[in-house]
């Protein structure tokens, strides 16, 4: 689960990192209000979850309360890279003379979190992780022993810095440790870290991920319904479902149960010739609740005009799958073409009931999307 | 010699008492393999199927020898049951359950990895089976499997079912099939099962199914490439037409570079000789090419 900014930036702070003046705000009079208070000038940084918000024009300044009051008008409503833009982070615009970058993040193939560190934070920090790598700073944790005072000081010593900034830098490294622990994060970075003139440390940006594993172990998130403003509304209706759905563009509605088999039927579906107008996985074992509410959804979809089924189970009974399928089906209000392919236990008896339900069903999936692709 | 389970391989079900636990322990052991034990804390004294129940870890492996464990217990209590196999000296953990929080996988990956002689099978697997030997320690429907020297390592479950099923079809058998798990920190990758199945007499070929994220399969290859692999290789990868998952920031891109994405994986394979299957249904193709 990704954090707004204005939420990574409070918890780093709760930890006793420094961050701008700010305050959040959702109307143009607010912002006025926040500005004044500020009395400098400010950033309007749009609060949505996509990264490069600042290239699309996400993050605008101002130099006094009423340009805030202005630009916060034209931000205010606006989209950006897709996301509607509903609230505003009004902050002291920074003078930075340095911009530093420091994250932890998982690393999947070291089984391990990473500690990354630069002293050329800002924007173009994946293109220098390309260019000059020995400019970013990494180390591996070991989880069962922790991160250690002298770990973060090794780290930043491998960056050209000051005595004092290499303390300073240190001690954030640290402390994003311990959030990154006390909160599952998969991700906490912040980028720029940045240097005022007055030689302190700014977390000027902030992002935070929480691992959706560990929900369970942060109730503080519960409420948190406005969660994924990236969704489109049929996956904001999935996820209230608890379905993982993902629209795409196509007009072939695909459900199957595993991640893998789901992508693969979208590939080979693509192969054929054909455009898949979802993802949808109904998980590896099949449950026929999930299954009907899933046909249900897909077929609601304006777009889709025929709708493939994948189910291959083990432990699935076919029979069950297959009741689901026709129940959905004499509930739906609109009605599509289906094509099915399962295969487990009880596979003869499913096929059977489709069959006098008059829904086609296949022995495997090449001839599945064949078929459906004819419709 | 086969790999990570054999014909000595005796197994304890933790998370035995519950639907899924019952479930398999029946499937497994009609399939043939060595159940002897259960464990679910403060259900002890009891059967299932046949197969008695204890409260620890510790009482199975010293009333039982079990040195295998498969493990049925909810997400929150992963870690703790883990801890407690590994305490107790099991060897190869197969982990069932998904939805683990990333940070215990890691500290118990992490742990397994510094005893050195232990290993751990996901989490989030459907297992390893082994059909040549009629030993399953896992989930799967073991009817699309046969005997046979095909070594199949993949990172999906259903998928693997899929592909599977194609090659027992083309007359194929498979020697040991092992499920990766599905979760980002997963105890083997790729390289270590190819090395496993590299010294196992009973494998003659390899059958990669990757997907889309992290870079096990770009690693896969390269190692593919370096050692230059003794027996052939072919790989699937589903995903090429997902859109584009969520980014870990910056750092995600810095930790992975271009890594990733189905074409990176299809181009790292194609390069270190490894033929990829456009379609499941092509495998076994390209298994006897």
């Amino acid at each position: 689960m990704k954090l707004f900014e204005f939420e990574a930036k409070k918890i780093l702070q709760d930890y006793g990192v420094r961050v701008p003046k700010s305050g959040v705000v959702t109307s143009p009079e607010e912002a006025e209000a926040i500005a004044w208070e500020i009395g400098r000038p400010v950033a309007l940084k749009s609060q949505i979850l996509v990264s490069g918000r600042g290239k699309a024009g996400g993050i605008r300044f101002a130099a006094d309360a009423a340009g805030a009051k202005q630009v916060a008008a034209e931000l205010l409503g606006s989209t950006i890279k897709g996301c509607p833009v509903t609230s505003l982070l009004v902050e002291e615009k920074l003078d930075m003379v340095e911009q530093f970058y420091a994250s932890i993040a998982v690393d999947r193939q070291a089984r391990a979190y990473v500690v990354l560190a630069s002293t050329s934070g800002g924007v173009d920090i994946e293109e220098l992780a390309q260019t000059s790598p020995d400019k970013i700073a990494r180390h591996w944790v070991d989880p069962t022993i922790g991160f250690s005072e002298r770990e973060a000081i090794d780290i930043v010593g491998r960056l050209n810095t000051s005595q004092d900034d290499a303390t300073k830098f240190a001690s954030i490294i640290g402390t994003l440790y311990k959030v990154t622990m006390d909160y599952d994060a998969e991700l906490a970075e912040i980028n720029p870290l940045a240097k005022t003139p007055s030689g302190d440390f700014m977390a000027a940006d902030a992002r935070i991920i929480v691992d959706d594993n560990a929900l369970f172990r942060h109730p503080e998130f519960a409420d948190r319904s406005s969660v994924r403003v990236d969704d489109t509304p049929l996956e904001a209706e999935a996820r209230k479902q608890n379905l993982a759905y993902v629209d795409l563009d196509g007009d072939i509605g695909i459900i199957g149960n595993g991640a893998g088999l789901v992508m693969a039927t979208l590939d080979l579906v693509h192969v054929f010739g054909g455009k898949p107008a979802n993802f949808l996985d109904v998980g590896g074992g099949g449950s026929v609740d999930i299954t009907k509410r899933g046909l249900l959804l897909v077929m609601s979809k304006p777009e889709v005009k025929a709708v493939l089924v994948n189910i291959l189970g083990g432990i699935t009974r076919c029979d069950i799958v297959a009741q689901a399928l026709i129940e959905a089906l004499n509930e739906s209000s609109v009605k599509k073409p289906i094509a099915v392919r399962m295969m487990g236990t009880n596979e003869a008896e499913g096929n059977q009931m489709l069959h006098q339900a008059g829904i086609d069903s296949y022995p495997n999936m090449e001839k599945a999307i064949e078929e459906i692709l004819k419709l | 010699m086969s790999i990570i389970i054999d014909d000595g391989s005796r197994v304890v079900v933790q998370g035995i008492t519950g639907n899924e636990g019952r479930f398999h322990t029946a499937s497994m052991l009609r399939y043939g393999t060595k159940v002897v034990a259960g464990v679910t804390p403060s259900k002890g004294g009891q059967e299932v199927e046949g197969v008695p129940v204890y409260n620890t870890v510790a009482e199975a492996v010293g009333n039982h020898g079990v040195d295998t464990s498969i493990m049925f217990v909810p997400a929150r209590f992963a870690q703790r049951a883990v801890t407690e196999a590994i305490d107790a000296g099991i060897k190869t953990l197969v982990v069932i359950t998904e939805g683990i929080p990333q940070r215990d996988a890691i500290e118990f990956v992490t742990e397994a990895n510094k005893r050195g002689n232990v290993i751990i099978v996901g989490p989030n697997t459907p297992g390893v089976i082994n059909p040549l030997r009629r030993i399953k320690v896992g989930i799967m429907p073991d009817h699309v499997f046969s005997p046979g020297s095909v070594g199949i390592a993949s990172r999906s479950g259903t998928l693997t079912y899929e592909i599977t099923w194609h090659i027992s079809q083309a007359g194929m058998g498979q020697s040991t099939c092992v499920g990766l798990g599905g979760d980002p920190i997963v105890g083997l990758d790729f390289v270590r099962v190819l090395e496993m199945f590299r010294d196992d007499e009973e494998t003659k070929g390899v059958v990669l199914i990757g997907e889309i994220g992290g870079n096990a399969e770009e690693l896969a290859a390269q190692y593919i490439s370096e050692v230059g692999y003794p027996k052939p290789v072919v790989a699937y990868i589903a995903g090429r037409l997902a859109p584009p998952g969520k980014r870990m920031g910056h750092a995600g891109a810095i930790i992975m570079g271009k890594t990733g994405t189905a074409s990176s994986k299809i181009e790292a394979f194609t390069k270190a000789g490894v033929p990829v299957a456009e379609k499941p249904s092509d495998i076994p193709k390209l298994l006897k090419a």
